[in-house]
């Protein structure tokens, strides 16, 4: 089980952007499965703290999944403290996007498919989504 | 205290050995509770997570005969606790954690205001529009002259505005409705603003008020007559009200309710400007 991914689910609580049925879906998932995760109230509220958990979040050698909302914004609410996430081995998964089946077999798929921004990148066409 | 000053409590639940594993309905209700108390949680099942750092802890778990085991850390840096958690329900079980981090002064999650800017350092130009603008001193400089937010509790809840003025589209808001101020990819089309840049600095500006002064001419006999500062008020509101809908640009009603006098956005612009052009200085030189 070593190159299993770590997980990071984001409850998204104080906002209704993520739909509920994603995150609770996702998140039952995650308690069926048996796996370890780290699961967080809310990843805006630990970057407005400058809450140190974020470095720790971001540390380690293994590959990371983080469900959340876009890679745009989870980069940096980690960026702007100092939480730099690896982008060769982090995998964002959207759940303002997904549905809450297709969301959970992302975070639970063992594959990473590092999708964090590049530096400046702009989408081909209008609405393109990187997930 | 500063939220950025305060240390969390990290709640680890535990299932491995010394410990019996919750079923998943069991230990989805533990976890769920928790989020929405505004804990973070590791649960500690099979696979890796996030190394250790010096924040205390709280560990959880159904203990063999519900003894929590005593343990500290090895090298002192880290406040251990543990807690046996056999018996009780999700509610128990967060009064339980309450009472934990409250007696570690650790910070109480919720008290924070969830919106505030966040700058995609990828994107951003470092032009000092966004300092600029912004009149309730949301952003400043670090000791190099480059752009952060500095006052994140001073932001306006729901105002998007900076981020409508970034020619680059570099401000998020991530608790946004809509992309790419919520984080969504940037396209093309989104960094062709110039024009709703303009309607904005017109609306927190100075036409506002050309346009109150027009109104108030053509009403000077009514005015004349009932002139209180409830009735200005009204009339400014409604006045921007009418602007804010014909723009389009989705500034809350109270955010506008809430500018200051003509006076003094100009004075504030006049700070704001003053301490983008010395950070631009200080670029260049």
């Amino acid at each position: 089980m070593a190159d299993q991914p770590r997980i990071l689910f984001c409850h998204c609580n104080y906002a209704r952007v993520v739909p509920d049925e994603v995150k609770q879906g996702v998140l039952d998932g995650l308690c069926q499965s048996g796996r370890a995760f780290e699961a967080v109230a809310d990843l805006c509220e630990m970057s407005a703290r400058r809450d140190p958990a974020l470095k720790r979040l971001a540390a380690g050698e293994e590959p990371v999944k983080i469900a959340a909302c876009y890679p745009r914004a989870v980069k940096w609410l980690f960026g702007s403290c100092q939480a730099g996430l690896p982008s060769d081995r982090t995998e964002v998964v959207n759940m303002r996007e997904l549905s809450a089946d297709d969301a959970t077999a992302a975070v639970l798929n063992d594959t990473v498919d590092p999708n964090l921004p590049a530096d400046g990148s702009v989408a081909a066409t209008e609405g393109e989504k990187k997930i | 205290m500063a939220i950025a000053d305060e240390t969390t409590l990290r709640i680890v639940l535990y299932e491995g050995e010394g410990a019996a594993s919750l079923n998943a309905a069991d230990r989805g209700a533990t976890v769920t509770a928790l989020l929405e108390q505004g804990y973070a949680v590791t649960c500690a099942g099979a696979g890796a997570v996030a190394p250790a750092d010096d924040s205390a802890l709280l560990v959880l778990g159904r203990f063999e005969n519900g003894q929590a085991p005593e343990a500290e850390d090895a090298n002192g840096a880290v406040t251990v606790a543990f807690r046996d958690i056999t018996g009780l329900d999700s509610e128990g079980i967060t009064a339980l954690v309450e009472t934990e981090r409250a007696s570690t002064q650790s910070a109480k999650h919720g008290e924070w205001k969830p919106w505030f800017p966040v700058i995609d350092f990828d994107r951003c130009t470092n032009c000092m529009q966004c300092l600029s603008f912004c009149l309730f001193d949301v952003y400043g400089t670090d000791e190099d002259q480059q752009i952060q937010v500095q006052n994140n509790d001073n932001c306006k809840t729901n105002c998007p505005a900076c981020s409508r003025v970034c020619p680059e589209a570099a401000i998020m808001f991530p608790k946004y409705k809509s992309g790419p101020i919520n984080g969504d990819v940037v396209s093309d089309g989104e960094l062709n603003r110039e024009k709703m840049k303009i309607d904005i600095s017109a609306l927190l500006g100075g036409d506002v008020y050309q346009m109150l002064r027009d109104r108030s001419q053509r009403s000077r006999s009514r005015f004349s007559k009932e002139r209180s500062s409830d009735k200005a008020l009204g009339e400014r509101t409604k006045c921007l009200t009418k602007l804010a809908a014909e723009a389009d640009i989705d500034i809350p009603l109270e955010v506008l309710q809430s500018l200051p006098s003509a006076d003094e956005i100009a004075k504030k612009a006049e700070v704001a400007k003053a301490k983008a052009k010395a950070a631009l200085d200080s670029q260049s030189s």
